[in-house]
């Protein structure tokens, strides 16, 4: 079992394909995996163990028909519960959404479910998707992998968890400000943010509009770009999703050729703040890429420290119209409907008892942000320093193929550490957020631990706009290297997790 | 600019948040410190800076006017807090006064 | 009971100024930004989708088709079109809508800075158009448990989410001065003018009593020509062309009455009441009433290319007016004779009754008077009275060839309108047609001389033009039945 625990999806996606391995096995080994341990790090807020199984039984019967079906096909994954499913809760991490059912598959659930891969159930996060820690969510946070008494990020702690933790070898992220590639960061696994509009946000529970973008999440380069490629592709139920074919990502994953590449180091990513031994990894990191035959160069970004202000503002202004559905009206937790509230009362008293305090704090702060004789200062201001920021990445871009940075200032931080101070939990975002901003794509991926603390380090690489390919050559690359060094991938080095043993 | 907890309760309001005196007690303070490091975006003059709305450039996505399948009526219902004659219910609308 | 000041006492102390924002269904197959059907009279709910019921996680699409209908509205109202505008989102949480959103424009219409000209007397009124723009219609609510289904009082409400999300166009006059006493009729004359373009877009089906078309009238009063806006109402629920005019013409009366007691207008939107042709105070409009828009991150901008709209401005109808003085010319009508034409809203059925054939002063004479009469009775509009106008054609032209008279006419106008068919089949049914035969006609002159010898005798002394009471006295036997030329001739025969 620890065999097939321990297989990249492609192996796995290959062994059943070849018959070697049948998807219910594999998903079998999955669900036992997450009985045995999601007490401890409570990835899940719902496991589908009989959909799951059902699912995998079909793969297993049309490829014993003689059906060829794609790469992932019958490898389990984890769904961050942002993504509707038909047959299974919703909730986006919200109270007001306990037990809710929705009537219609999400875009990205519905290109899973037709590839052939399993869907085991849906992962924790920060409710609504509004934090950097999964301690926002109403279900209670999920732990760290590497260290149960730190968190996993977020706001896709879950799905980053679920994969660090070996209970799934694939997952669902989306990413407003980080919220893919900070848990990436923190759990010591890769997670892409593809470019704005390049995987549909149909059916994912809107945070930020301009800002989400779903993304894959797992533990090797390629199976994050045999993911990403099942995801992605124009949508014509989202507006916003680009009509073009997506960037050759898996062809990237497998080159893993950096020769030549030009690699920007923004100068405004580092220094002060930046946890030393995260910088230490950083600048091992780039030297690497120098012996692997990249070219190396500084580029300054000035605007980009304005970029913490302009999103949260921009996003709290979206988030506070998305969430406005939330009212009780026509689903969700309805309180106080006892013939003497009105619909306004019951409204509030609904929205009152089923948002938590950080829902309630961002969709204020937008409120007021929108409001009439603040918006030119507020909202309008943060939308042009967007147009600084997108111009600041163009003239990057001129001078490097990818720009580089820490995904985070620091490796995973303690539970509890940060949920009194809104302002230390937001600087998290810092190096993830311009590229939420200007809709380039992006990606964490594990290089090593910090000297500090034995917690994993993110390497952060940012592409221009459909040039998602990029990122992956950059983290074969690496990923080949330091697994030499290694001797195996970073999880391998994780923690024993002690529900496990027993 | 100093949030007043009398202009958090009037924000809530707008957003249709129920906040306990408690709450409004905690979130004034905090929305303040937010709103004071948000309040970065003004630092750098902008004036001749458009705004961007959408990350990408996109302009003219548009659907044929075909009709398409909708809900059955009983999955549009399922998840209402409240139904009745095949419609949403809903509390009174109006307020007591009005 | 709320004082009043008599209308031309009002228009003489104040100077009535008014806008317009009327609200355009379009008659898409499909709403705005999802795929549901518009169709009219659907079981509840049975037209909804995660997009219209505003669930988690769904996302709006334009209908290319809505846009299409936008700008040609807008350029038939003679306005720019915009080369790049965006959806904005207007925040105000209401139970009819479900995100709590409505999808709609701000700053950036689609259409703006336009005009409609309007006759009122032989006179034209040019009302210039500020914007015409996107959006999306709310749900219908169902008020239970209060008196008459009126919101107030209610204990409850039902919401069916069919209508949520049909593409509106709103289209917005600039203030409209200088109309002075004649304000309610340019108000009854512009939205009839823009129903009629509307119409003949073919973009809607423009029927105000279905809501197709609704208007609201902000209605301000101010000392003179040349002083401030006053304080304004906005009279909603105004859903005929006579309570635009009737609605405009309250609030006159009205806010004339509070001005002259010395109090100020409040700021306010008020319902029109058909029954009572009065107003009431509805929602306060909060001073603080705000929206906070900003643009639609759902939806990317639209820029509509200049080819496509002048390719658009190629499908264009004649504008109204100008339609009305070719088609006076056509007709031959005098000035007088197409006023009322107009006023009676009868331009259609008539263009409709001629172009089936039928002579224009016979089609102006049935739809202005006795169908007029007939639809004015039942309280519906012309063109809903139940005769079409082919059957109008039909009901001349047996006039024309003498099979009934017009008296009899009426009659079978009274059989279609009941119901029993086609003019023809009506006659049969009811055995209308004119006798002319002159066996039965002969006998019957003889009864009527023989009735009446003192009548026959003047006759045969010369007094020809005493025949008409012969002639009555034969129509009254033969129940209307007879050929009255056909009776005269008999007459003069017999008696000379
Ligand atoms: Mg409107
Ligand atoms: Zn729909």
């Amino acid at each position: 079992m620890t065999e097939i625990l321990h297989r990249t999806a492609a192996e796995l996606g290959a062994d059943i394909a070849a018959g070697r391995l049948t998807s219910e096995e594999v998903t079998r080994a999955h669900l036992d995996r997450i009985d045995a341990v999601d007490a401890d790090i409570r990835a899940f807020l719902h496991v589908d163990r009989e959909g799951a199984l059902e699912q995998a039984r079909s793969v297993d019967a049309r490829i014993a028909a003689g059906e060829r079906l794609g790469p992932l096909a019958g490898v389990p994954l984890a769904l961050k519960d942002v993504m509707t499913q038909v047959g299974v809760p919703t909730t986006a991490g919200s109270k007001m959404l306990e037990g809710y059912h929705a009537p219609y598959n999400a875009t990205v659930t519905q290109r899973l479910l037709d590839a052939g891969v399993v869907i085991l159930g849906k992962t924790n996060m920060d409710e609504f998707a509004m934090g950097s820690s999964t301690e926002n969510s109403g279900f209670g946070p999920t732990h760290n992998p590497w260290n149960l008494e730190r968190t996993p990020g977020g706001s896709g702690g879950g799905s980053a968890a679920a994969v660090a933790a070996f209970e799934a070898p694939l997952a669902i992220g989306t990413d407003t400000g980080g919220s893919i590639r900070q848990p990436g960061a923190f759990t010591g696994t890769v997670g892409v943010k593809p470019t704005y509009g390049g995987v549909s946000r149909y059916g994912q529970i809107a945070l930020a509009s301009s800002l989400d973008q779903p993304g894959p999440v797992a533990r090797t380069v390629l199976d994050t770009a045999l993911l990403h490629e099942i995801i992605a592709g124009h949508d014509p139920l989202d507006s916003t999703s680009l009509d073009e074919p997506t960037p050759p990502v898996v062809d990237a994953a497998r080159s893993g050729d950096v020769s030549g590449m030009r690699i920007g180091v923004v100068t405004e990513l580092g220094g002060e703040g930046y946890a030393p031994g995260v910088e230490a990894a950083f600048g091992r990191t780039v030297d690497q890429l120098a012996d692997l035959g990249a070219e190396i160069v500084e580029v300054s970004c000035p605007n980009f420290e304005y970029a913490l202000a302009a999103y949260y503002l921009i996003l709290p202004a979206e988030c506070s119209s998305n969430l406005a559905r939330f009212e009780a009206m026509r689903f969700g937790r309805r309180v106080g409907d006892d013939g003497t509230h009105s619909a306004e009362d019951v409204m509030k008293l609904s929205r009152g008892a089923g948002f938590g305090a950080e829902v309630k704090r961002r969709i204020i702060i937008g409120t007021y942000a929108l409001s009439a004789g603040y918006y030119d200062a507020y909202y309008g201001s943060a939308q042009k320093i967007r147009t600084l920021i997108q111009r600041d990445f163009d003239a990057a871009f001129e001078k490097a193929d990818v720009l580089v940075s820490p995904t985070t200032p620091t490796t995973a931080f303690g539970l509890g550490e940060r949920t009194d101070d809104p302002l230390a939990m937001y600087k998290n975002d810092l190096c993830t957020i311009p590229s939420n901003l200007a809709g380039n794509a992006s990606a964490s991926f594990p290089v090593g631990l910090s000297e500090d603390d034995q917690m994993p380090v993110g390497f952060h690489v940012m592409a221009p706009a459909r040039a998602d390919d990029r990122l992956y050559r950059v983290g074969s690359a690496l990923e080949r290297a330091n697994e030499e060094v290694w001797g195996g991938p970073l999880l391998s080095r994780a923690p024993e997790l002690k529900g496990a043993a027993k | 600019m100093a949030l007043s907890v009398s202009d958090v309760e009037r924000l809530g309001r707008l957003a249709r948040i129920e906040l306990s005196p408690d709450e409004l007690e905690q979130l004034a303070p905090q929305l303040d410190v937010i709103l004071e490091a948000v309040a970065r975006v003004g630092e750098i003059d902008t004036s001749d800076v458009p705004a961007t709305s959408h990350p990408q450039p996109l302009t003219n996505v548009f659907r044929d006017d075909v009709v398409a399948e909708s809900l059955p009526v009983a999955d549009a219902l399922a998840m209402a807090p409240a139904a009745e004659e095949d419609r949403f219910r809903v509390p009174r609308i109006l307020g007591e006064s009005q | 009971m709320t004082d009043l000041v008599d209308f031309d006492e009002a228009v003489d102390r104040y100077d009535p100024v008014m806008g317009l924002e009327v609200h355009v269904e379009l008659n898409t197959a499909s709403k705005m930004f999802c795929g549901c059907s518009t169709a009219f009279g659907a079981a509840p709910n049975s037209q909804t989708c995660p997009v219209c019921l505003g669930l988690p996680g769904a996302m709006p699409t334009v209908n290319g088709k809505a846009v299409e209908s936008a700008i040609r509205i807008g350029l038939a109202l003679n306005c720019e079109i915009a080369e790049w505008c965006r959806f904005a989102r207007k925040n105000y949480f209401y139970p009819d809508m479900p995100k709590n959103y409505q999808i709609s424009q701000y700053d950036e219409p689609i259409a703006f800075d336009g005009y409609l000209d309007v006759e009122v007397d032989g006179e034209i009124h040019r009302v210039e158009i500020e914007r015409a723009h996107m959006e999306e219609d709310t749900g219908k609510s169902t008020h239970v448990g209060g008196a008459t289904g009126r919101i107030q009082g209610a204990s409850h409400s039902l919401m069916d989410f069919n209508r949520c999300g049909v593409p509106l166009i709103e289209i917005v006059t600039k203030p409209i001065v200088g109309a002075g006493a004649k304000t309610p009729e340019v108000a009854r004359a512009y939205v009839k003018t823009l129903r009629d373009l509307i119409k003949a877009l073919g973009v809607s089906e423009a029927r105000m009593e279905q809501g197709n078309l609704r208007c609201d009238a902000n209605v301000s009063l101010r000392a003179s020509a040349d002083a401030e806006f006053g304080t304004r109402t906005e009279t909603k629920n105004v859903n005929s062309l006579r309570s635009v005019e009737r609605a405009v013409r309250h609030e006159v009366e009205r806010q004339a009455a509070v001005l002259d007691a010395g109090q100020d207008v409040a700021l306010e939107t008020r319902m029109w009441h058909e029954d009572t042709g009065a107003t009431t105070a509805g929602r306060p409009k909060e001073s603080a009433e705000d929206y906070r828009y900003f643009p639609e991150p759902d939806l990317v901008p639209v820029a509509p290319s200049r080819e496509w709209v002048e390719q658009l401005r190629g499908t264009l109808p004649e504008p109204p007016t100008q339609r009305i003085r070719r088609l006076t010319e056509a007709w031959g009508f005098s000035e007088l004779e197409m006023r009322d034409v107009v006023a009676a809203d009868a331009v259609d059925p008539i263009a409709e009754t001629v172009e089936a054939g039928c002579a224009p002063q016979s089609a102006r004479k049935w739809w202005l008077t006795e169908l007029a009469r007939r639809a004015n009775e039942q309280g519906v509009e012309l063109t809903e009275v139940g005769m079409t106008p082919q059957q109008v054609e039909s009901l001349q032209k047996l006039v024309d060839d003498k099979v009934i008279n017009d008296k009899l006419a009426r009659q079978v106008i009274d059989g279609v309108l009941a119901g029993e068919g086609e003019p023809a089949e009506v006659v049969d049914a009811r055995g209308l047609a004119v006798v002319s035969d002159d066996g039965a006609l002969s006998a019957a002159v003889d009864d009527a001389i023989a009735a009446n010898p003192d009548i026959a005798e003047k006759i045969r002394g010369g007094k020809v033009q005493a025949a008409g009471a012969l002639i009555g006295a034969v129509m009254k036997q033969m129940k209307g039945q007879a050929d009255a030329a056909r009776v005269r001739e008999l007459i003069v025969e017999k008696l000379s």
